[in-house]
């Protein structure tokens, strides 16, 4: 066991390559590590949604090359029916867990969490180490699955049971491929708690001198609040995939009923129950899709306060906001059930908090268009995205309000309707919070400043392109387009083919203007301007010290906090922007204590 | 088993603010006058609160697995009483032991540290005594079910083994763990290295487990 009393101030700087950037108990390298994790499982994650949305638009388009991931998933380079969900199952589950999971949360809340506290490190490094090498371990064996047996398994990355659970039999992928699944998750689980323990002890015990809890950034706020959901979703996730991996390996029967009969086969289960699945997975489920956002929240704040030169108009509102909402992300978990066939007076209790979870949500985006309102933003690459973000996550949350209703979402459940309400609302816009936070937190942690038309053209593609794809999404599931559907052969399909020719085009587009991104941030990172330390005269404490910053975060002088995270404007003030640090005497009645 | 002691550990104090980060947190403000007031320098350390976390994860997690068994029961066809092997009351007993027995070593190591006890008293004795009644219940546990697979009862044979199977073992998998955070303490006492922080974080992790037995062999005895 580590011990786990030893303060993160008494590792010292490490000296050989391995320990500095490998297996490096640096937060900040760690952060990085998490960061190049992500894009890795970004890159792959689009690159198999670009696969699907050729299949969908063209049926017998042969890509080449595409039989070298799988022959039999793919012969004569076109998809087979059975590969397309596998394909779809293994976007799913990259997206949700590698990439909206590990970016906003894992790799910039590593970064610059502890910089924000004005702690040298986490608390525990020894485990935060782990937490990335763990992931990284269980991303590893979930590409594995593409390579071994019939491939990944074709169940959906909400993998529901019986299907997951029932074995080769259920089709490719539904043996080994669910085994491989289940374990991934259940080593991600654990990456992602010892992260928490981590991030939930900084915020508590390692600010520095003057750092109150008020006074810390909406970001920390942020990642503070997202570390104590994913401490209590993913300690539920974790035994819901041992349970599963062991109706497969042990042959018990937990999420398989008795006497199913599957391709004229009667499974050698009895008495389980398939609903005990999904109570598991969604309630870890709800709270990841805020796993997923809040932390772009906090990070669209912060980029859009420092732009603004001005502080939301509450920073409290904003914190029990993001607060209520992890709270109630617990209560409303059923709203993803109200098919499987419960109690309509369960649907009527899980549909009530759905709709009360709005609020917070609706505070939340009116604090953000409030304190826009009137102010000069500086237009910029990280403040635009911040804008998209807050684009996308109102409308993507309108459809919500339709799908919190039992007697409308039994109508869209299985549509396109879903697809486009959720990739809006968590996929896109916490993609845009990923790019906010990257745009402006870049210069801090490379010394260089991204491309900033680049930045731009990055930001209009895939604005415009995000819409393009996921808006006639809602149109083609009103229009009853089945969604999980390889190709539309009925009748009131075929006259759709046209609308998912046009998104796949749009697709093909938005997915090229992200490569506009990675050449950006790959040539930025070594021929950008090199930048100042405080490039956006910032007030918080990660603009206070030098970039990048040294080993302890700070060198020879810890931080003193004298002002709140946000004093910009402030009347009467030597400058525009009054940093944390700076022991200036300012008169503002507005300051959080 | 006989050990050395060449000093006392050093006590653990309350760091300064001058000391790097942490320490910071809860009362610790400087107010925004620039005036700065210390209000209380001392924070938790973080062991302190990292051991609350990491049991609040231990709890949700059993909480899941209890979640499950009692949706799996419910309407459940095929769900069978079974009798639990009488040896679990005996690791009953024995974990519970292992409780007390930190506790008195928690105490005596503090006196030790404190200086208030004779250096060449040996306040290792005790956390000897609760290793060797933690290696026991592990033991005990093992033979446990190794009796029921003697017996043709297997994790598969029916739901009801399931779920013994799997909330023991999680269990045991976890006091070694504890297990191993004990080996550590001991360790660290020898070389006179110990912090405070680490023996109390450890002795509550212990006793957790201790509790979380207790309430799985009521949930076993109950459902099961």
């Amino acid at each position: 066991m580590h011990d786990m009393s030893a303060p993160a101030a008494h590792h010292g700087a490490p000296t050989s390559f391995i320990r500095k950037h490998v297996f490096s108990l640096d937060h900040k390298v760690i952060g990085k590590q998490y960061y190049a994790l992500a894009l890795l499982a970004a890159l792959i994650g689009m690159a198999l949604s670009w696969i699907m949305r050729i299949h969908l638009g063209w049926g017998n388009f042969a890509i080449p090359g595409l039989h070298l991931l799988s022959s039999t998933g793919a012969p004569g380079n076109v998809l087979t029916p059975e590969y397309y969900l596998q394909l779809m199952t293994m976007h799913g589950t990259i997206m949700v867990f590698f990439v909206l999971t590990t970016a906003p949360f894992a790799a910039f809340g590593n970064f610059f969490l502890p910089i924000q506290t004005g702690a040298e490190d986490m608390p525990f490094p020894h485990f935060n180490m782990m937490s990335f090498w763990v992931t990284f371990v269980g991303f590893w064996v979930l590409i594995a699955s593409f390579f071994v047996g019939d491939g990944p398994t074709l169940g959906g990355w909400t993998q529901y049971a019986p299907l997951s659970a029932i074995g080769s039999v259920g089709g490719p992928g539904q043996g080994l491929g669910v085994v491989l699944w289940a374990t991934s998750i259940a080593i991600f689980c654990i990456g992602q708690l010892l992260g928490s323990l981590n991030f939930i002890t900084t915020t508590l015990d390692m600010r520095c001198k003057g750092m109150s809890l008020m006074r810390l950034p909406l970001t920390a706020w942020a990642w503070f609040i997202t570390s104590v959901m994913g401490l209590t979703a993913f300690a539920v996730l974790m035994p819901a995939c041992i349970l599963l991996i062991l109706d497969h390996v042990a042959g018990t029967s937990f999420f398989v009923a008795s006497n199913l009969v599957i391709n004229d086969q009667v499974l050698p289960h009895s008495g389980g129950s398939t609903l005990l699945w999904q109570h598991l997975f969604w309630f870890f489920g709800h709270p990841e899709v805020y796993i997923a956002i809040v932390p772009g929240m906090g990070i669209v704040s912060h980029v859009l306060i420092t732009n603004m030169r001005k502080p939301m108009l509450s920073h409290r509102v904003l914190i029990y906001s993001m607060a209520a909402l992890a709270v109630l992300s617990y209560m409303v978990y059923g709203h993803h059930m109200f098919v499987s066939g419960m109690n309509p007076v369960s649907s009527l209790a899980f549909s009530f908090p759905t709709l009360v979870i709005t609020i917070p949500s609706t505070i939340v985006v009116l604090m953000w268009l409030g304190s826009l309102y009137g102010s000069k933003l500086q237009i910029n690459s990280a403040s635009l995205f911040s804008l998209g973000f807050i684009s996308m996550f109102i409308s993507g949350g309108v459809s919500g309000f339709f799908l919190a209703q039992p007697s409308i979402d039994i109508m869209l459940h299985a549509t396109y309707f879903v697809v486009g309400h959720f990739h809006l609302v968590m996929g896109v816009a916490a993609m845009f919070g990923i790019f906010a936070g990257t745009y402006f937190w870049f210069p801090k942690m490379t010394g260089r400043m991204m491309s900033e038309p680049l930045g731009k053209a990055h930001f209009w593609l895939s604005f415009v392109g995000a819409y393009c794809i996921f808006m006639p999404f809602h149109y083609l599931g009103i229009a009853g387009n089945v969604r999980r559907y390889q190709a539309f052969t009925d009748d009131y399909l075929i006259p759709l083919i046209p609308v998912h020719k046009f998104i796949t085009i749009a697709a093909l587009i938005t997915g090229f203007a992200q490569l506009i991104f990675v050449y950006n941030l790959i040539y930025s990172r070594f021929k950008g301007p090199v930048e100042t330390d405080n490039p956006w005269q910032g007030t918080s404490l990660e603009w206070s010290t030098a970039t990048p910053p040294p080993h302890n975060n700070f060198g020879a002088t810890m931080p003193v906090v004298y002002h709140d995270p946000y004093q910009y404007s402030v009347e009467g003030a030597s400058s525009d922007f009054v940093m944390q640090t700076s022991p200036e005497k300012i008169n503002n009645p507005n300051e959080e204590k | 088993m006989a050990t050395t002691l060449p000093e006392p550990p050093k006590i653990e104090r309350d760091r300064l603010p001058s000391q790097g980060s942490g320490n910071g947190g809860w009362r610790n403000l400087v107010p925004a006058s620039a005036d700065p007031r210390q209000v209380k320098d001392y924070s938790p350390p973080p062991a302190s609160t990292g051991i609350w976390v990491g049991l609040a994860a231990i709890t949700m997690t059993f909480a899941a697995f209890t979640s499950a068994l009692v949706v799996r029961q419910g309407g459940a066809p095929d769900w069978r009483h079974i009798t639990l092997p009488p040896v679990l009351y005996l690791n009953t007993l024995l974990i519970v032991a292992s409780s007390v027995t930190l506790e008195i070593a928690r105490r005596r190591v503090a006196a030790f540290m404190g200086g208030l006890k004779d250096p060449a008293a040996n306040p290792a004795r005790w956390l000897f005594v609760t290793l060797f009644l933690g290696l026991s219940f592990v033991a005990g546990q093992t033979y446990a079910w190794l009796q029921l697979k003697a017996q043709g009862f297997g994790l598969a044979t029916n739901v009801s083994y399931s779920f013994f199977y799997v909330l023991t073992v999680a269990h045991a998998v976890h006091l070694v763990g504890g297990i191993g955070g004990l080996v550590r303490v001991v360790g660290k006492l020898n070389k006179s290295v110990l912090r405070r922080s680490t023996l109390d974080a450890t002795s509550r992790y212990w006793h957790f487990m201790g509790v979380l037995w207790v309430y799985l062999l009521f949930l076993l005895w109950m459902k099961l």
